[in-house]
């Protein structure tokens, strides 16, 4: 199946995907998923939410608001697509997602079909 | 319908509904299917035992009966022959649960069901309501009243919860065995929310909802069967039958709660305590107390006391610091604090009460002014424990704890 992880925190974490991949617990993740058999089939890290643009759509008119379509403690950081064998072994990847330790990591089932 | 075909029906469906349910969802994949199977197998033994009489092996006809039934259903659309060819190709359904074994070294298909129903990405009410259908065999209507809701309320709970295990891919499988550990605690968890559920619905209450005692009764005895090795699943069956023993005392006529010091101990059933006690144990035999081995303990103390001077206090005090520390949620350490009071004297459980009352963790909660109140009456504080008592009176949720409450507040001599 695939899911993709949402990576969420209180944007407290300050540093680039560059750095944050060299970082040994972010190196132990990749190599967890590489170990037992789970595809990373792609992710990125976010910039944080103060650089994000709502935009909507009503009535012919696009409405367009700086900052993000939610206004919460945690904003999403960065998301990972993965393809594992079911959701236990999803949320054994996610535990292990060095943000699941201090944010918060939302698993969607992708839809299939 | 003549009493034994009657009879043989009841049991079978104690006995098979989950086993049915369980062994189709491994072959079809399809809750819903299986369900309505299940249903459809024990709607033909009640057209067809009456005339040919019950089968040597009700159980095996009734798989047989729902799953062939599935496969009629099946070849009856597309998607669905499409299916049946898939589940020949990769015969599943067939042996699948050598997979299961070798990892965990169990096998079943209701344990698998157990394990599925009580997963941790499902809600709690989901995991309680799938939990009663599927293995129980309530319909939707029986959970609805046992839980007070709607029925479309619990309808679409079940929906909902059956929904999120296809698209979110729960596996149906028993977890691997670094996994089991922390799921089987959880799947007692549910187990014991349904005993609770039941126990503290009184002789009043609608007798579905009190019914759910002798379910969870019955599927922790399947859970001890599956997973005999277990010592915390013994525990838990050992404190229901411990708490189930009581059920005669627990209420006089009026329906009011009477205290264990209080009950008449004739009423208890002596046969369901030798049993929790045998139970307890072989477990405790084990060397590994978890918290449901020390909570049934703590009741063995108290039912096998011939009676409420007899009680083992010192053993009770000691098991309860055991479990406080392995559970030190603010209620134990209230039951400690009562235990306390019994061997060191009412002031040392003040003092314990007290702590958590300044600690604010049962604010709002009547057993804690109450329990205040029961130690200052002890030490003769009169006044003071009738304003403990009028708050637990404020607090208090139910009509029979109130009269129960303000009976004593009359024994103190205030109104």
């Amino acid at each position: 199946m695939k899911y993709m992880l949402v990576i969420c925190d209180d944007e407290s974490d300050p540093q680039g995907p560059r750095e944050i991949t060299s970082r040994p617990d972010h190196v132990a993740w990749i190599d967890y998923m590489q170990s037992s058999g789970v595809e990373l089939l792609g992710g990125e890290r976010l910039r944080p939410s103060g650089d994000a643009t709502s935009v909507r759509a009503r009535d012919g008119e696009v409405l367009i608001s700086d900052g993000p379509y939610v206004e919460a403690k945690e904003q999403i950081g960065g998301f990972a697509l993965i393809e594992c064998a079911d959701l236990d072994q999803a949320i054994e990847v996610a535990a292990r997602h060095p943000f699941a330790a201090h944010g918060v990591i939302e698993i969607r089932p992708v839809w299939a079909g | 319908m003549t009493g034994p075909v009657d009879a043989a029906l009841t049991a079978a469906f104690h006995q098979e509904w989950g086993q049915i349910v369980a062994t189709l969802i491994g072959f079809t994949g399809d809750w819903d299917l299986a369900e309505e199977c299940a249903q459809d197998a024990f709607a033909l033994a009640l057209e067809r035992w009456p005339r040919d009489g019950v089968p040597d092996r009700p159980g095996a006809w009734l798989t047989t009966t729902a799953r062939n039934r599935a496969i009629d259903r099946l070849r009856r659309d597309a998607v669905g022959a499409a299916k049946l060819r898939e589940m020949a190709a990769t015969s599943r359904g067939a042996a699948p649960d050598t997979e299961d074994a070798e990892v965990s070294g169990v096998s079943d298909d209701r344990l698998r069901l157990i394990f599925t129903c009580c997963h941790p990405a499902l809600a709690l009410e989901a995991r309680v309501a799938l939990t009663l259908r599927t293995l129980a065999g309530l319909n939707t209507s029986e959970i609805a009243r046992a839980f007070l809701v709607p029925e479309p309320t619990m309808a679409q709970r079940l929906v909902r919860a059956k929904r999120k295990i296809r698209n979110a891919g729960i596996p149906y499988r028993v977890p691997p065995a670094h996994l089991l550990e922390e799921r089987t605690n959880g799947v007692l968890g549910v187990l014991y929310l349904l005993f609770n559920e039941g126990y503290a619905a009184t002789s009043g209450a609608d007798l579905v909802r009190q019914a759910l005692t002798a379910e969870a009764l019955r599927l922790a005895r399947l859970l001890v069967r599956l997973l005999p090795h277990d010592g915390e699943v013994a525990g838990l069956l050992a404190l229901m039958l411990l708490h189930d023993a009581r059920r005669a005392a627990r209420l006089d006529d009026a329906g009011d709660l009477v205290t264990l010091e209080e009950q008449d101990r004739t009423l208890w059933d002596t046969g369901e305590i030798a049993e929790g006690v045998e139970l307890l144990k072989t477990a405790l035999r084990r060397g590994r107390p978890g918290p449901y081995q020390l909570q049934a303990a703590i009741v063995a103390c108290h039912a096998t006391a011939a009676d409420a001077a007899d009680t083992d206090w010192e053993q009770v005090a000691e098991l309860y610091e055991r479990l406080v520390e392995l559970l030190p949620s603010p209620v134990v350490r209230l039951n400690r604090a009562i235990a306390i009071a019994m061997t060191r004297g009412p002031a040392a459980g003040l003092e314990l009460v007290d702590e958590l009352q300044a600690s604010g963790a049962l604010t709002g909660y009547h057993l804690l002014p109450a329990t205040r109140a029961d130690l200052l009456r002890r030490l003769d504080c009169t006044d003071e424990a009738v304003a403990a008592y009028r708050q637990a009176l404020d607090l208090a949720t139910t009509d029979s704890e109130r009269r129960f409450l303000s009976r004593r507040l009359a024994e103190l001599g205030a109104r």
